[in-house]
């Protein structure tokens, strides 16, 4: 009876995966987990997150880290979350299942906030790269932490920006109603007008749309000055697009969603002059930056966003469990919180609530097919 | 009324796009009283064909007059063989079985191709080599591109010869036939099975163009991207009558409309409580209201079921 031999294999199979590989060495393997949309409209964002995570961890392995007198051997473990928050909390549960000490992830706020209470629950320490939104780390979660500053800061920077720096007046802005979109343009919404501007339109779009010419239009009737983008780049790039195709002469400004060669792609010409923010400096800037960029480049492809902040992430979280030998979440998460850590974008420093301590905030400006870094603003700290 | 003009031509553009992938299900429809829920794939994989046929075109040095029309007929000759290939494999086989089968691999089909292309092209959004000017052209303060334009007049002139086809050739003459009667038609010997592959090339061709004309207007492409096209197309099929072609078309346009007048006016007539974000909601919503209100569409007619 072959069949009962197959279901005995796959029984097999199934009870190996949950156990960590032991090496003949005495080497233990310790599990990271990592989190990002690797499909959908956000794939190629998702891939450097990924691509940035496994460059760190790579990088540990070759180091040979010992904690508690045995040679650790990093294991990624990769999921896909299609950047929806349905399925970031099935992947949670997977990676909690999995066993793993640590989470890099996930990519956007919408899906990093429902998968933080997993990873909570279970005394996972979860580092977001990129999740900027304000209620990630107001949660009261101990386990939370980010490597970039959040909209709160950022949301008011780019508010200043708009209306001092770009002399804006009256200004419309567009959100993708996620997680994400909704917290930077209400913070951004509460910048622009306490500095004195008008808000004389908020419109909407979602995470997969590509037509915005209705929207638009509709923008276009209240005679702005400025426009504000909250989302990513697969709808910024038509967005910019089509504002153009619509003869809608304004700026248009975009958070760290924008800021990113896919943008510029996406938009072709229309792209020029465009502004975005990041938070952090300018990779050039940036301690570690350009040999990093050198080495990430040579590995795998252009830096699209986030790959420096989850090669940070994963370093910080390494560095942690070195400092307090060990690498149960539970024994290194009093030792991350009170870190200090020189990674490639920053001097690396929590706060209570697990933000980024004194986040810079640069803005950039698409000028001959390139973007490019104009002033760097709100340095507190250090 | 700027506003309103430019909403109009907005939604018009639009409903175009949604009328030519429309005829499709509509065509299919009338013919095998099936829906072919893969048509939106087969309108991706017009425009993943075009990006890439023009991609090597225009690297090989090839004139960007002649590399357009060239792209245009390898999309459609693809699509075409695409969509006889899913007839004959998914639908044919099954074209006797109780009507949930064919249902099934339609939806089957729908997320094989949807992965295949996501395994060929990747998950990045591709980007459609620049064309079209996205210079404006101004008509007394309403906007209209050159791409926006050809995509109007071209889903126009698409929409008369296939009503022309339909109603006055010999294959129109065959495929009325066995939408009317299949066994009839079969006994009049009219060829079953060639008149209705030939619909799904046909219906195919039309959706490889329009593919080609929401990427080239949008300037991009996704593996997904005839998901949500595939829905509204649908949405508009139901909307005129489906199983009929005028009808098909009807509802495009009516369907563009409304979207764009709903995401542009619902804000200030609800005084807020609807936005824009509803846009994508209005064409389901409308799919809703017509199915209890008037469930055979806008042109359509009341047909007793068949024994």
């Amino acid at each position: 009876m072959p069949r009962y031999y197959l279901l005995l294999l796959i029984a097999a199979l199934l009870t190996g995966c949950g156990k960590p590989a032991q090496n003949p060495n005495n080497e233990l393997t310790v599990r990271i987990g990592a989190s990002a949309p690797l499909t959908g409209p956000q794939a190629h964002i998702g891939k450097d997150n990924e691509s940035g995570t496994r460059m760190a961890i790579d990088d540990a392995n070759t180091r040979g880290i010992v904690i508690g007198g045995r040679k650790i051997h990093f294991e990624l473990i990769s999921e896909d979350d299609q950047a929806d928050p349905k399925t970031a909390t099935i992947v949670a549960q997977k990676l909690v299942d999995s066993k793993v000490s640590g989470v890099i992830g996930h990519l956007n706020s919408g899906t990093t906030i429902p998968a933080s209470r997993i990873y909570n629950d279970n005394g996972i320490v979860q580092i977001s790269p990129s999740a900027t939104a304000v209620a990630y780390t107001t949660q009261g979660f101990k386990t939370a932490f980010r490597v970039m500053a959040n909209d709160a800061q950022q949301g008011l920077v780019l508010g200043q920006y708009a209306t001092k720096n770009l002399g804006a007046a009256k200004i419309a802005v567009i959100d993708d109603q996620t997680g994400y979109g909704q917290g930077l343009a209400d913070q951004f919404i509460k910048s622009a007008q306490a500095n004195g501007a008008t808000i004389v339109a908020h419109e909407y779009t979602n995470d997969k749309a590509y037509d915005f010419t209705a929207v638009l239009t509709k923008v276009k009737s209240k005679q702005p000055d400025l426009l504000f983008y909250a989302g990513m780049d697969p709808q910024a790039g038509p967005m910019a697009k089509q504002l153009k195709s619509l003869a809608l002469n304004l700026k248009f400004l975009m958070g760290d969603g924008g800021y990113t060669p896919q943008f510029i792609k996406l938009a072709g010409d229309a792209a020029e002059g465009s502004y975005a923010s990041l938070p952090g400096v300018p990779l050039a800037k940036m301690p570690g930056g350009s040999e990093f960029e050198k080495r990430f480049v040579a590995k795998y492809q252009p830096i699209q966003l986030y790959a420096p902040y989850c090669y940070d992430a994963v370093n910080v979280l390494i560095a942690a469990m070195q400092k307090a030998d060990s690498v149960e979440p539970a024994k290194y998460l009093p030792a991350l919180a009170a870190i200090s850590y020189d990674g490639v974008t920053a001097n690396i420093k929590f706060d209570a609530k697990g933000d980024l301590q004194g986040g810079a905030i640069t803005l950039y400006q698409v000028k001959n097919g390139k973007w490019q870094a104009l002033e760097t603003l709100g340095t507190a700290g250090h | 009324m700027e506003t309103f003009l430019q909403q109009l031509i907005n939604g018009l553009v639009q409903g175009s796009v949604y009328a030519l992938v429309a005829l499709g299900y509509t065509m299919v429809y009338g013919i095998l009283g099936l829906i072919n829920f893969a048509h939106g794939e087969v309108v991706m994989i017009g425009a993943m064909l075009a990006i890439s046929s023009l991609n090597v075109l225009l690297g090989n040095g090839v004139s960007p007059l002649l590399a357009l029309p060239l792209c245009a007929v390898i999309a459609m000759l693809g699509c075409m063989a695409l969509g006889y290939g899913i007839e004959r494999i998914a639908y044919r086989p099954l074209r006797h079985a109780p009507r949930l089968a064919p249902l099934i691999t339609a939806i089957g089909v729908s997320i094989v191709l949807q992965n295949l292309a996501m395994m060929i092209w990747g998950r990045d959004y591709l980007p459609f080599p620049k064309f079209f000017s996205n210079n404006p052209h101004s008509f007394g303060g309403v906007i209209i591109s050159d791409i926006q334009l050809l995509i109007f007049v071209l889903a126009l002139t698409l929409m008369g010869l296939l009503l022309l086809l339909v109603q006055r050739t010999r294959l129109g003459r065959a495929m009325r036939a066995v939408a009317e009667n299949q066994q009839a038609a079969l006994l009049m010997g009219v060829d079953i099975n060639r008149v209705i592959s030939l619909t799904f090339m046909l219906g195919s061709a039309l959706a490889a163009l329009a593919g080609i004309m929401v990427s080239a207007n949008y300037g991009l492409a996704h593996y997904y991207m005839g998901f949500l096209l595939g829905l509204k197309a649908f949405t508009a099929a139901v909307l005129g009558g489906i199983g009929n072609l005028k009808g098909a078309m009807l509802g495009g346009l009516v369907l563009g409309l409304i979207e764009s007048l709903g995401a542009g006016y619902i804000g200030d007539l609800s005084g807020g409580f609807f936005g824009s974000n509803y846009q994508d909601v209005f064409a389901f919503f409308i799919l809703i209201a017509v199915l209890v209100f008037r469930p055979s569409g806008l042109l359509g007619e009341r047909i007793a079921e068949r024994a």
